[in-house]
């Protein structure tokens, strides 16, 4: 069993050798595992539609679940400032899974610091833990703010954040000016999505809302932008890139591109890039503040309405065509900057992309899950190319959200057939689509279990997984691709249709079988 | 086999003193007991102890840095009678959780060995209410079983026992936690006696003593001490002997029937304590009154 140095073979297919099987056999006589066969009657039986319907009446139990907690949220939009180190008062294990969820899915070390509550913190209150994280996190690492966001023990045993922070800057931890923004983030309420809107609202509010004289809607000219949660580099590049070309001066409010891409130059960053205090300072001073994912951004459209005084217009999710367009004509329409020739021709080069593929996406049919924003603007992506969303899962999707994405499906032919659930997780998902087969799976890697799933009841049951949405562990570098604007909706639709036909191949690449469909030109 | 006993009831009745008291009046007839007091404000063993407050086991993890970096003896000490005595602690009012500190506290003590097979007896004097789920901590699995709740002729206290005697049902219909009696620690209210009898008739269970007033109690705290030890010879200190001995004897435990709102207060009315409701004035301001009579 031992490995050679000189040539270490991976536990795939390492472990298939006969001592291995050998010790996994002896381990299932020992565990006293079911036996194959019974194993398999248990499978076939969770496929049915008498378990499904078991599944739906499931109350006590989260299987797979499509979200994660607020602090999560809350630690990717603090990451977004300029030498900003995101503070998570509570619990370090907590901290920990934040930090490998983030690298996992960038592939970049995530700089954040948590207080470290322990036994004592949990029944004295967390004061202590504030007091020594805030000086010694400083003095350390060296941050211009920290943003500070809280786990579920902080929550339940009630700290009152705001008075411990006030407290360590009159002991002197910290210096009185130093910005410490906060915003309380329970996990056991809401998801990350509203964890990034809760960080946000609490930056927004520590620079601007007792500084507000003299600031006046439109003096400076710009457009703040709010992406919201979001896994993809590129959306922030493509949306930066579109208003360059519009010649438009903007503001994005929490923009990680540069810390959450560092190059390999021999220096570490352990800051980069990001919103800048000033910049924060002076939002409220422009035209308007366009928030990219509605459906979370609540609490920070609020703010900007209520205390801004800016219109935060309603816009939709810039996914596909039609609502890019709505996205730069209500650019074009809040700063006068007529829409360029350049992004006229990537709009022509879009449909003619969109031309050139309909046919094999049209009628296929897609099962959807991810966060409410991104679900909405894939089904409205689908839409336009033809293709036909089947189930839409959204488990942090509210009852408004219900409504409304029902009413945009209903609006197209080729929504009909869709079915949208909130609150459900990814085992209902999986006996959704043993129930009513679609063609692929679009969401997180995740799915790819039940992919594994459905091809274990047989090859025409299988649901291929496309991987489009956050966290993407199990493929590198995808989180560089965009799926907003014209560039986004075209990698989508290149996704989507290559998967097509990388799926067709499979099917006829059987020798005198099926290869007469086996065809160089598709 | 140790007996587990958790002594509950509302604020301020006597837990603490009735605890300590009768704990004396065992550790006098030769048991070996243990005190663990689960109340933030840690004064459930001073008068074994002579002592203003004992150091708790949550201040001292706390300036020890945690709890694992703590040892028995630092927190463990011996009074009267050989009478073992901890403080769970816990936070000022108004920061931290101090049902977690009960938590911490009785897990410390399990790990640290602290329940050596020696004892007869572990006593935990627990804060008046049962807030939260940390202060149900000394009646969960492997705990205390038997539950003695301190209580008077008082309607405020019987309210309380009753409460009490709810959540005792929760953890004794899936475990073996069993209510034990009902402790009256007498406030001198009318018929406080048939009273109590008749509550604790009505919940299943027993009186299982009435602890008459007496001042000799206040005379011995205010020297930090229990009855038994100050004067023996006093008249209450047989009281206590006696509820220690009734404890010893006891074999009546019960899972509680507490009482429904409308059947304590039939009960209350019975023994004058209540008055009759009058439907007609529910919800009816002084002013509307002063009309209706003026008409």
């Amino acid at each position: 069993m031992s490995q050679d140095v000189n040539a270490i073979e991976q536990g795939f297919p390492l472990f298939n050798k006969p001592e291995y099987q050998d010790t996994f056999a002896r381990k299932r006589v020992f565990e006293e595992a079911h036996s194959p066969e019974k194993i398999e009657q248990v499978f076939q039986w969770t496929t049915t539609e008498e378990y499904k319907e078991l599944n739906f009446k499931r109350q006590m139990l989260g299987v797979n679940p499509n979200k994660v907690c607020q602090p999560v949220g809350a630690v990717l939009c603090a990451l977004g400032f300029h030498k900003t180190l995101p503070y998570v008062h509570g619990s370090q294990g907590c901290v920990a899974y934040f930090r490998t969820y983030f690298n996992r899915h960038f592939r970049e070390p995530i700089a954040t610091v948590s207080d470290s509550m322990t036994e004592d913190a949990a029944v004295f209150g967390g004061q202590k833990n504030i007091f020594e994280g805030l000086e010694n996190a400083k003095k350390m690492y060296e941050p211009e703010m920290m943003a500070i966001s809280t786990t579920c023990m902080a929550e339940v045993i009630g700290d009152d954040l705001n008075s411990f922070v006030n407290n360590a800057k009159k002991e002197g931890r910290v210096p009185v000016d130093f910005p410490t923004p906060f915003a309380n983030t329970p996990s056991f309420v809401g998801s990350h999505t509203t964890g990034w809107d809760n960080m946000l609202e609490g930056i927004l509010r520590y620079f601007t809302l007792n500084h507000m004289e003299g600031k006046t809607p439109g003096s400076n000219g710009k457009l703040n932008l709010v992406l919201g949660f979001d896994g993809y580099l590129g959306n922030l590049r493509v949306i930066k890139r579109m208003l360059k070309e519009m010649d438009v001066e903007y503001t994005f409010l929490s923009d990680p591109e540069e810390v959450l891409d560092t190059p390999a130059d021999g220096e570490f960053r352990m800051y980069a890039g990001g919103t800048t205090q000033d910049e924060i300072k002076d939002a409220p001073n422009a035209i308007d503040t366009l928030l990219l994912q509605p459906w979370h951004l609540i609490k920070t459209k609020k703010f900007v309405q209520e205390t801004w005084n800016q219109p935060a217009a309603s816009i939709q999710i810039p996914m596909g065509l039609a609502w890019t367009d709505e996205f730069l004509m209500k650019v074009s329409e809040l700063t006068g900057k007529p829409i360029p020739a350049s992004l006229e021709k990537e709009r022509g080069r879009l449909i003619d992309m969109m031309a050139d593929s309909h046919q094999w996406l049209h009628g296929k049919k897609y099962s959807v899950f991810g966060d409410p924003d991104s679900v909405t603007g894939m089904c409205q992506v689908l839409m336009e190319l033809g293709a036909e969303p089947l189930h839409v899962l959204c488990q942090n999707g509210s009852k408004k959200w219900l409504k409304d994405i029902t009413k945009l499906l209903k609006s197209s032919p080729y929504g009909q057939e869709a079915e949208v659930y909130t609150g459900k997780d990814l085992w209902h998902l999986r006996s959704l689509v043993f129930s009513k087969k679609p063609d692929f799976l679009i969401g997180n890697s995740y799915g790819k279990f039940i992919q594994r799933d459905t091809l274990h009841k047989g090859k025409e049951h299988e649901v291929p997984l496309v991987r489009i949405g956050f966290p993407l562990f199990d493929r590198h570098h995808l989180h560089r691709d965009t799926t907003l604007g014209y560039e986004g909706m075209m990698y989508i639709l290149k996704t989507l249709v290559n998967a097509v036909m990388e799926r067709m191949d499979q099917d006829t690449m059987v020798m005198g079988d099926t290869d007469y469909a086996f065809d160089l030109v598709r | 086999m140790i007996r587990q006993c958790a002594i509950y009831g509302k604020g301020g009745i006597g837990k603490s003193t009735t605890t300590q008291n009768l704990v004396a009046g065992l550790a006098a007839e030769g048991k070996k007991v243990m005190i663990v007091g689960c109340d933030p404000k840690a004064d459930s063993t001073r008068l074994i102890l002579h002592a203003k407050a004992q150091n708790t086991i949550m201040q001292m993890a706390a300036d020890a840095g945690t709890v694992e970096d703590l040892e028995l003896d630092e927190v463990l000490k011996v009074g009267y009678g050989g009478v073992r005595c901890v403080e769970s602690g816990g936070p000022e009012p108004g920061v931290g959780c101090a049902g977690r500190g009960v938590i911490t506290a009785i897990n410390f003590l399990e790990e640290e060995g602290a329940y050596d097979e020696e004892l007869d007896f572990v006593f935990y004097d627990v804060l008046g209410d049962v807030v939260c789920g940390g202060f149900a901590m000394p009646i969960r699995e492997n705990k205390a079983q038997e539950i003695y709740i301190v209580v008077s002729g008082e309607m405020m206290a019987m309210y309380a026992a009753n409460n009490i005697a709810k959540g005792i049902c929760k953890y004794a219909t899936s475990g073996k936690v069993r209510l034990a009696g009902l402790i009256c620690n007498s406030r001198k209210t009318d018929k406080e006696a048939e009273l109590i009898q008749a509550l604790a008739e009505k919940m299943g269970t027993q009186m299982i003593h009435f602890v008459p007033r007496d001042n000799v109690v206040q005379r011995a705290e205010i020297r930090r001490m229990t009855v038994i030890e100050y004067d023996p010879t006093a008249k209450q200190a047989d009281e206590y002997r006696e509820l220690a001995r009734k404890i010893v004897e006891n074999k009546h435990m019960v899972i509680p029937k507490p009482l429904t709102m409308d059947e304590l207060e039939e009960l209350l009315m019975e023994f004058g304590i209540l008055d009759e409701e009058d439907e007609a004035i529910v919800g009816k301001t002084a002013e509307a009154e002063a009309a209706l009579a003026a008409a």
